[in-house]
């Protein structure tokens, strides 16, 4: 199957309907995912990267709808799949992690429970064996006396610990893509490398593949092996992760950059002040024509105004979605 | 945690009540139907009838302590009903939205306009007087506030992160509302069956009053009232008794629901640990 990519999706566009009229919350998504690779997507906050996560696994809920294009996992469309096959999917070969591992548990359950319910669920374990599993399943994440902890309700169990929970809890069927949606943003920075590597490791052990979301672009960068910066629900860049920082392509993404504070730059430059992107993301009901960066573009021209660039390959590796390229 | 004394209070009475059931072959002195003796008719309380006797020499106590089954069996398995259907309506209507949220409501609405008893009155109607149409009356009609918490509770659960996490896990929709939603709600479901079992225990004391509950001769604590309301200034105590039992109950079931919500109530939660 070295052929086929584990995920591809093409030209994706997601529909918001606001009651008179249907607007893209995101177009012309396009990018693929092999087997056990990992993949960032980059933006700021309404750019369109989750609600392109649930689209990936069905769960687009009204307003939202998927208005064209096509998802593939395993080479099969999903995005036409009864409800019923989508559940299938979901939790046992596409799984996913949330930003708030407080609220992601539920309460009233004791963890182990929760873990144990996906050995059920999707794998048609008694609860005798799925008991015995997410034993097994929390030792795995590196719990200490998981015997022990299974018992214990989310609410005794510190952040980083639930997150652990959340990645045993989705890492439980062994799926093939793991969706991380902003995974440590509420955590501490210090529990925050814990959780990556803790992540990495057992994904890298197990083949799975992640899709990483967030707007923290060195994070995403420091996990995955490519990024896509998407800016008001497109794609402008891809690239491998390590090129994005050495030689970005978009102006965006070059703010992106520049507006990251760097170890040491005091002490190399001089006393200097970070850079920011001017202005703000446009709303999704009032995107600019033509490219959806001009306003903030300094380095804009006519027709940046009047005509959305096409996705062009670049020389080095990557693709960029900019009139005006480097 | 510090015990109320309302949940101890209320608990207690409550628990009486249920033991005074289960145990009335063991706590009554004589057969509350069978044991007539016009020798003895009209005895107030003394230390051989404790309670006194009715105008049929039948001993009020024994009648009052097996009217305790009924008035108990009528109260939860009435109440049990109801909380399911309430449970199922609400639920399911929180969690669906859409055309059946709006059925739900309407019945809701419609259940909540036509006061309970009436309707209650009505179903006796059609079926006639006893135990199993009282069940069915009173668990039909008293659904409309279990199921409109119940819908409030499914509807801001429905956003919490967790039941979101179980959906994207692949749970089905019936495992997230049994799994996810219904644990989480069961806190004021708990307060609302229990405040409901005491209204059901004054509804069959009503109905039975009124003619439609237990027939007589077996005793109930509304169809005893019943039939001392004619000798009330002659022998208060054939009133005084079944009276109190109902108030003692209906007490008992209010301040336990009063407690449970103390300690339920997801403000006081944190408190407890």
């Amino acid at each position: 199957m070295t052929g086929t990519p584990l995920l591809e999706v093409e030209d994706l566009r997601i529909d918001l309907d606001d009651g008179s009229r249907r607007v893209a919350a995101a177009e012309g998504i396009s990018f693929r995912i092999d087997r056990g690779e990992t993949f960032g997507l980059v933006g700021e906050s309404g750019c369109g990267k989750s609600i392109t996560a649930l689209a990936l696994i069905g769960l687009l809920r009204p307003p939202l709808s998927i208005g064209g294009g096509v998802i593939r996992f395993e080479g099969k469309e999903i995005q036409h799949l009864s409800a019923a096959k989508q559940r299938d999917l979901r939790g046992n070969r596409i799984a996913m992690i949330f930003q708030e591992p407080m609220t992601a548990l539920n309460p009233v359950s004791p963890v182990g429970r929760q873990i144990a319910e996906m050995f059920v669920l999707h794998k048609g374990k008694s609860w005798r064996e799925a008991n015995q599993l997410a034993v097994e399943a929390l030792a795995s994440v590196r719990v200490s006396a998981p015997e022990r902890r299974v018992k214990d309700y989310p609410h005794q169990l510190s952040g980083g610990m639930r997150q652990r929970v959340m990645i045993a809890i989705a890492l439980a069927c062994d799926p093939e893509l793991l969706i991380a949606d902003e995974p440590t943003t509420a955590l501490d920075v210090t529990v925050q490398a814990e959780i990556i590597e803790l992540m990495r490791n057992l994904c890298a052990e197990r083949g799975t593949a992640i899709l990483m979301i967030s707007h923290d672009l060195g994070l995403v960068a420091n996990v995955c092996r490519r990024v896509a910066v998407m800016y008001a629900g497109r794609i402008v860049e891809e690239r491998g992760s390590a090129d994005i920082f050495r030689a970005p392509s978009h102006p965006y993404t070059q703010g992106l950059v520049d507006s990251l504070p760097r170890l040491g730059s005091r002490a190399a430059l001089g006393r200097s002040r970070l850079k920011e992107i001017a202005g703000v993301v446009p709303a999704i009901t009032n995107f600019p024509n033509g490219c959806r960066f001009n306003p903030r573009c300094a380095q804009a021209t006519d027709i940046c105004r009047t005509s959305a660039p096409e996705t062009d390959v670049l020389e080095a590796g990557g693709l960029v979605r900019c009139h005006h390229h480097a | 945690m510090k015990l109320r004394a309302n949940l101890v209070i209320g608990g207690v009475l409550f628990a009486l009540a249920i033991f005074v059931g289960l145990l009335a072959p063991w706590l009554a002195h004589t057969d509350p139907v069978m044991d007539a003796n016009l020798m003895n008719a009209e005895e107030p309380p003394s230390w051989t009838w404790w309670f006194g006797t009715d105008d049929q020499g039948r001993d009020i106590y024994s009648r009052v302590v097996y009217g305790a089954r009924v008035s108990l069996t009528v109260g939860i398995i009435s109440q049990l009903i109801n909380s399911v259907i309430g449970v199922a309506l609400g639920l399911s209507a929180g969690y669906f939205g859409g055309w059946w949220d709006d059925v739900v409501n309407a019945l809701t609405n419609v259940m909540l306009a036509i006061p309970s008893l009436i309707f209650a009155l009505a179903i006796m109607a059609v079926l006639g007087p006893g135990l199993t149409s009282l069940l069915i009356a009173l668990g039909l009609t008293n659904w409309s506030f279990t199921c409109r918490i119940a819908r409030a509770s499914a509807l801001s659960l429905r956003s919490q992160g967790y039941v979101q996490a179980a959906t994207v896990l692949g749970y089905g929709d019936l495992r997230i509302m049994i799994t996810q939603l219904l644990p989480n709600m069961l806190g004021p479901i708990v307060v609302i069956g229990t405040l409901g079992m005491g209204s059901a225990v004054l509804s069959e004391a009503a109905l039975s009053f009124l003619g439609l509950g237990v027939r007589p001769p077996f005793p109930s604590w509304g169809s005893m009232l019943s039939e001392a309301r004619e000798q009330i200034t002659t022998a208060p105590w054939l009133s005084i008794f079944p009276g109190l039992a109902i108030f003692l109950t209906v007490l008992g079931l209010n301040l336990l629901g009063d407690g449970l919500r103390d300690i339920l109530d997801p403000q006081s939660r944190s408190r407890r640990t």
